[in-house]
Parts: structure tokens; sequence; C-alpha cells
């Protein structure tokens, strides 16, 4: 190679290695799975929308997000012996607005639920849940607490439950892969009915516990209202 | 030999038998309610600060372990249980009446700093107000919250309301003092720096930090209503594992087991107190281990391989608990007068495993002090920030490593000591640095103690005799101990103090179940640590204390 053009390759020669290999197999390198899909045509046709869904699943950025004891066995499913980002989905970002998948880890209770509501709006879309634990699911051991919200589904929807207390590390990859395929076959995201919405003060209906509140609390201030007593 | 205390020739240091208290009280104490770990003295409410400055001054009491208030049929009571933290085993108990109708008492946190959140705690949950209190507000439950929740009327089917001011943005007008150009930040409660839910309400001067405060509640599980709830033999033992959950669950179901055992006169037998001897040393090395993973990522974000080296390990204890219990993380092990089940079959297995385990982890501590600790960068970073003096430690109630971190040698496992601590061959680790870097220290060395620890017990396990393998006393099927019985309890959980409060009102369920958490005390001292520091030093202070929030709030 003469020193004045560096870097100038024989393309035709690589060119034609490289379709020879995919044509006949050889080579591993080329031979992703993908590939084989593919088959020898360097172009696909397929629908966008399956395309953009297909990425989204393969690609998912979780929320570093820890509440509770289940936060615990969270960590150790991104760490070293579980190690999540094995299928695409263990890089956890600190901020929401990098995130694609919130893993809820813990119990939610009724100082907590607004910040969570207020974290989960920051993420953009599509986002998607996933309830970790069995507190997230009822409340779990703390279902009767005065002041645990039965349920994570009560402040914001979940894709997937995952139960236990806490769940194996091993469980919380079976549902973030779970999840990882409902989002590349385009099925996630299913809508709830969310009971306790975030809104500010001066919307709320006037009963006794809002009059009673009402020179302490700013009108625009985002407060969440719990009524126990329809509680599950 | 290690485990004798150093000599103290302080007059403090003398105990006193009950009477003599009662004579140095005098007049202030209107009669005796003695409880089954001290006596105790009922005084007048308005006599709190009196009573506490004598016992703390002149008797040497100058540990506040917890304030544990409740509501009877006919008055209010908060009890102080103090201490020394140079002998934990002489105690006395403070106990303040207060009116039903007007629950008001002196507060005490002139006299002990750390009865501030104590008392917040107790107002919160109980009502009772407390006079020439600094800050008498709400502080597990939102502010707008009605009622209180242990007392006796309160109905928990009404609704409630809670707010979000946090929405506002951060650099509007109203949240810079025009004055002083002072910025008003908010830490958490979701941020990866806060280990949990824990949300830092900072004001800062420049980088400095003028006010920190800790603002606590985001993981309130009401763990003392379940407990109260739940049955003396079977109900309460899950729930201690999920108060430090961060792998500490036997420990913490020692503390429970050690009050209610002391409280029904169970007697362990001798077996089972060396199975949980073992596996509470374990799920401390998982603990401490932990710690040094989020602290060291804390300081730098570069570490993470510490982190994960050191959840490794951890992975590693994780495996022998669960050959051990059954449960990586929620162990649900011990028993009332034994453990569960005994040791996994075969028993060589498991001894051969767990010898693997401690063979390996004198060379890990190696590496976590080439990577960690004689890091210059992290050495930078931690040493004389966030000081904590001794005596500043001692008013806060702080224990476990933060205090020994202080120079505060305060171990229960040799001070009171349980299970089978006293028969072995160990250490207490001290550091005098005070500093962030000494805490983390005080960690990685009790590792090394607890190794030797298992190391023994291990030992001890593969000799004991065939037929003498008993791990379980005779336990009533339902306990009902006598009523009106009191007791406190704490044992060396591995954030520190680990103490349980119990009345028993003659039913199978507690009357009253009172958590005392090392990591409620430990957390009160960072506005000490921290205030005048820089940012980045607040959260190295906050990964050095290692708090664990299910712990603080409960």
């Amino acid at each position: 190679m003469s020193s004045d053009q560096p870097f100038i390759t024989d393309e035709s020669q690589v060119v034609t290695e490289t379709r020879d290999a995919r044509m006949t197999g050889q080579g591993d390198r080329f031979n992703s799975r993908l590939r084989e899909a593919f088959g020898s045509s360097p172009f696909i046709l397929t629908k966008f929308d399956k395309f953009l869904n297909w990425c989204r699943g393969s690609s998912m950025f979780m929320l570093q997000f820890g509440i509770a004891c289940c936060s615990i066995e969270m960590m150790h499913t991104y760490a070293v012996k579980h190690d999540l980002d094995r299928f695409g989905s263990g890089v956890p970002r600190a901020s929401p607005r990098q995130a694609d998948v919130m893993i809820v880890p813990g119990t939610i209770v009724s100082k907590f639920a607004p910040r969570m509501k207020r974290v989960y709006d920051q993420m953009p879309e599509p986002k998607f849940v996933v309830g970790m634990g069995s507190c997230t699911i009822s409340g779990g051991p703390f279902q009767e607490g005065y002041n645990v919200i039965k349920g994570a589904e009560e402040v914001i929807p979940i894709d997937i439950h995952v139960p236990g207390c806490p769940p194996r590390p091993e469980a919380l990859v079976y549902g973030v892969v779970k999840l990882q395929e409902r989002v590349a076959n385009g099925e996630a995201s299913p809508v709830t009915v969310k009971p306790y919405e975030l809104e500010e003060f001066s919307d709320l209906e006037r009963d006794e516990l809002v009059d009673k509140l009402a020179d302490q609390i700013d009108e625009d201030e985002l407060v969440m209202r719990y009524n126990f007593a329809d509680s599950p | 030999m290690s485990l004798e205390r150093p000599d103290t020739t302080d007059d403090a240091a003398i105990e006193r038998t009950p009477d003599e208290l009662e004579a140095l009280l005098g007049d202030l104490v209107v009669k005796r309610d003695d409880h089954l770990n001290a006596p105790g003295f009922v005084i007048r409410p308005d006599t709190v600060q009196e009573t506490l400055s004598i016992l703390k001054e002149q008797a040497g009491y100058d540990h506040l372990s917890v304030v544990s208030a409740q509501e009877y049929e006919n008055r209010y009571e908060s009890i102080y249980h103090l201490k020394k933290f140079d002998d934990p085993t002489q105690e006395v108990s403070v106990v303040v009446p207060a009116d039903k109708d007007d629950p008001v008492s002196e507060s005490a946190e002139p006299v002990f700093r750390t009865a501030d959140w104590h008392e917040r705690e107790a107002y919160d949950l109980i009502g009772i107000e407390y006079d020439d209190h600094p800050d008498l507000r709400r502080i597990l439950l939102p502010e707008t919250w009605q009622g209180h929740p242990l007392s006796m009327d309160y109905d928990k089917d009404r609704p409630q309301i809670a707010t979000l001011p946090e929405h506002a943005n951060p650099l509007q007008e109203h949240y810079k003092d025009s004055e002083s150009d002072t910025m008003f930040l908010n830490i958490g409660p979701h941020h990866p720096a806060t280990h949990g839910v824990l949300h830092l309400k900072t004001v800062l001067d420049g980088e400095q930090v003028v006010d920190v405060e800790p603002d606590i509640g985001y993981l309130h599980r009401c763990e003392e209503q379940m407990a109260q709830a739940g049955t003396y033999r079977h109900q309460i033992m899950p729930y201690p594992d999920r108060w430090d959950y961060i792998s500490a669950g036997l420990l913490n179901e020692w503390a429970y087991a050690r009050a209610a055992e002391d409280l029904a006169e169970i007697e362990v037998p001798e077996y089972a107190q060396v199975i949980r001897t073992m596996g509470a040393e374990m799920c401390r090395i998982a603990a401490h281990m932990l710690a040094l993973a989020t602290f060291a990522l804390d300081v730098n974000g570069d570490f993470t391989a510490t982190f994960m080296y050191a959840i490794n390990d951890r992975e590693r204890v994780q495996d022998l608990l669960e050959d051990l219990t059954g449960q990586r993380l929620m162990f649900n092990y011990f028993r009332l007068g034994g453990v569960v089940w005994d040791l996994p079959e075969p028993r060589e297995e498991f001894f051969s495993k767990t010898r693997d385990f401690l063979d390996q982890l004198p060379e890990s501590v190696e590496e976590y002090h080439n990577l960690v600790t004689s890091n210059e960068i992290f050495q930078m970073r931690t040493i004389d920030t966030g000081v904590l003096p001794p005596d500043v430690a001692k008013d806060y109630g702080a224990t476990g490593p933060v205090a020994r971190g202080s120079g505060v040698d305060y171990d229960l496992r040799r001070d009171d000591p349980y299970g089978y601590y006293d028969e072995l061959d160990w250490d207490v680790v001290t550091e005098e640095g005070c500093d962030n870097f000494s805490r983390l220290l005080v960690r990685m060395r009790e590792v090394e103690e607890s190794a030797k620890i298992i190391e023994q017990c291990v030992d001890l396990l593969e000799d004991w005799p065939e037929d003498e393998r008993n791990i379980q006393a005779n336990v009533p099927r339902t306990l009902r101990p006598d009523d009106d019985a009191e007791i406190y309890r704490a044992v060396e959980g591995a954030k520190g103090e680990l103490g349980i409060y119990i009345r028993s009102d003659g039913t199978d369920k507690p009357g009253r179940f009172k958590i005392r958490s090392p990591c409620f005390s430990n957390l009160q001292t960072l506005p000490e640590m921290a205030n005048g520091e820089y940012i980045p030093d607040v959260i190295a202070a906050l990964g050095s204390l290692d708090i664990v929030l299910g712990e603080v709030d409960r």
C-alpha cells in the first residue's frame, strides 16, 4: 500500500467476499438470525410499525428507580450474575427523560404516589411499566396499612406484573423478556383506568376534606386524593 | 481478651440500683412503673427536661435509644428509653403520662438532640404534642394527613390528600432568597444517590451547602401497625425482614426474636443460637458489601467495577443464605425459641461451601482495598469530609458503624451479649477518623470480623454431637404474655442498635410494638455532617451513613 493513499481498499474484493459469504453461509460474522431472515438481499420489506416495534423491543432503557426491598433484587438483576443486559434491556438511566421502561420495585405509599406519577409522566412515549413484587399488585404484605396504596395500578398503568415478595432476579428477567416480546409484537400498553389522578387542588370536588385544607394548600398545587374506603 | 471492656474510672459509669436512682431524682418521681428490661420512673409531663438532664449529667445515661409513645384508654404516654454508651446493660425508662383530652408533654430535645425526630414521629403517629419542641410537624405522613393513625379513634377509611409542591420550577423567584443569593435544591425522592426514596431539601450558597433537611416518609409502610395486628408466634416474624431489606433479614429477625423471647421467657437452645449467630453474620457481610458498593458509586460514578465486584461477593453470601434458609432476601428463618429448620443436608457440603467463601474473602477484601480505599481519588473525596465528632454522634443517638467510625466504642454484640457472641473470639472495630473514610473502613474491617465469627461457628457446628442438635425450644402454640408487661430489647443490626419495644395487653397480639431503627437516628446526623460542605460531599456523607429507607420510615 502506497503512503500517499493510505485508506484505499480494494472494493470489488470486499463486496464480492461479503456477498459470497452471505449467499453461501460462510463466515459466522455475517450470519446473524437477522441475516438469515433477510436472505441474500440487503433489503427488507416490512411494515414500518412492525420494524419500529422490533427496534423498541430489542433495546429498552430502564429507569433507575429504587423504592423498597425489590430494588435490591433489581440491582442484582442488572449486575454480574443475572445481567439483564444480555437481553438488550439492562441499561439503567437515571433520568426519566431517557427511559422507556419503569420497573416499579416496591411498596407505594401515600406520600410517594404523586411523585411516582410525576416521574411516570416525565418519561417520553411510548413507555412501559413492569410492576415488581406483590406490593405493586395489591399492596402485598402491607395491604392493610393505613398509608399504603393498594397496588401501583391505582396510580399508573402497568404492563407486566411480576409476583413474588420479592421476585427472584430470574423472575424479573422473565417478566422483562415477556414485556420485550409483547412490545416487539405490538401487544403492549393496555389502557387502564386510573382511579387516582394527579389533580390541581382547585379542581378537586369540594367536600369536607378539601374545604378543611383550603387555606393550607395552594390552588395550583398538585394533589392526589385517596379514597381508602373504595380501595380494593 | 477482646471481649473485655476497657476500664472506665468515670463516676458516670458506676452502676446505680433503681432505688439509688429514685433517690437521685427525688421528688421528680411520681411513682415506679418498672419494665422487664429496666426500672421505670413515672414523672410529670412538665419535668421531662429536668429529669433527663439529671440522669444524663449525674448518672451518666448518655444514650437516648428511643422515645416510644402510645395511647391508653385513659391517658397518653411517652417513654424515654435511656442507656449508657459505656454499658448498655444499664438501662432506665422515664415514663411521661399526658392528659387524654389535651396530650401535651415537655420536649426532651434540649437535653438529647435525637429526641427531635423521635418526638415528631410520636406527634405524627400518636398525636402527643411536645412543648418547647423546635419544629413539631409531621415527619412520616404527608403534611395534610388527617388524624393520627396509631391513636385509638383513627378512622382508616377516611379519604386523605397528599400534596406535591415540588412541581414548581426551582429557579423561579420564590425559590431564591433575594438577600443572600442562595438556591433551593431538591435531591430526591427519586434520585440514584439517595439509596431509595429519601428527599433532601438543600439550600445552597454557591456550591456550598447552607442547610440540608432530610424529608422522610416516602416508604412509611406502617410496619408498627402490621406488627400490632399480628400474633407473636408466627405472624410478626416475616415483617422484620422488610425493615432493613439489604439482606440484613436475620439480624432484624433477631431483634424481634430477642424482645419476644425475653418477654415470654423462652430459652433458646444453644445449637440454635450458634446457627443464628452464623446466619446473622452472613447477613452482616452481605449488608456491608452493598454499603461498600453503593458508597463507591456515590463518591465517583466510575466505581462501577467496585459495584460489580461487591455484588458478586453478595451473590456468594446470598447463595449460602439461600442454602440455609431457602430464600434469597426475605429469609423468615427465625422462630421464637429457635430457628425453623436445621442446616441443609448434606451438611458437609454446606460447611465446605461456607469455608470456600471464607477462604476467598480475604482476597476480595484485599481487592477492595486496592480498588477503593487506597485509591487517591476516593481518599480525596472521603478523608476529612462529613466529619461527625463523637460527642455529636452520641447526642444524636448514632450507633453501629457510624458511631464506631467516630471512635464511639459501642457494639451490643459485646456490650449486651446475646446469641453465642460472648463465647467467640472477635474484636469490635473502631476508627478515630470521624469522617466518611473511617465509616467505610469500619464496615470493611467488620466484614473480616464477621468472617472470623462464621468460621468459629462452622467449627462448632461441625463437631456438634448428633443427638444434641436441638433447633427449637418448646413454645406454646399461642403466646399470651402477662398483661401490661413492657420490654425494650435491642440487637446490633447491620446499621446499629435495632431495638424493639413491646407492651403486651394480655392477648396474643402486642398492644404496642415500637421499632427503634438505627438508620432513623443515624440519618438525623446528616445536617451536622453536611452543613458548610460542598454538595458532592453531602452525597458522600449520605452514602457513608448507609441508610436504608425501609428502616428509616418503617
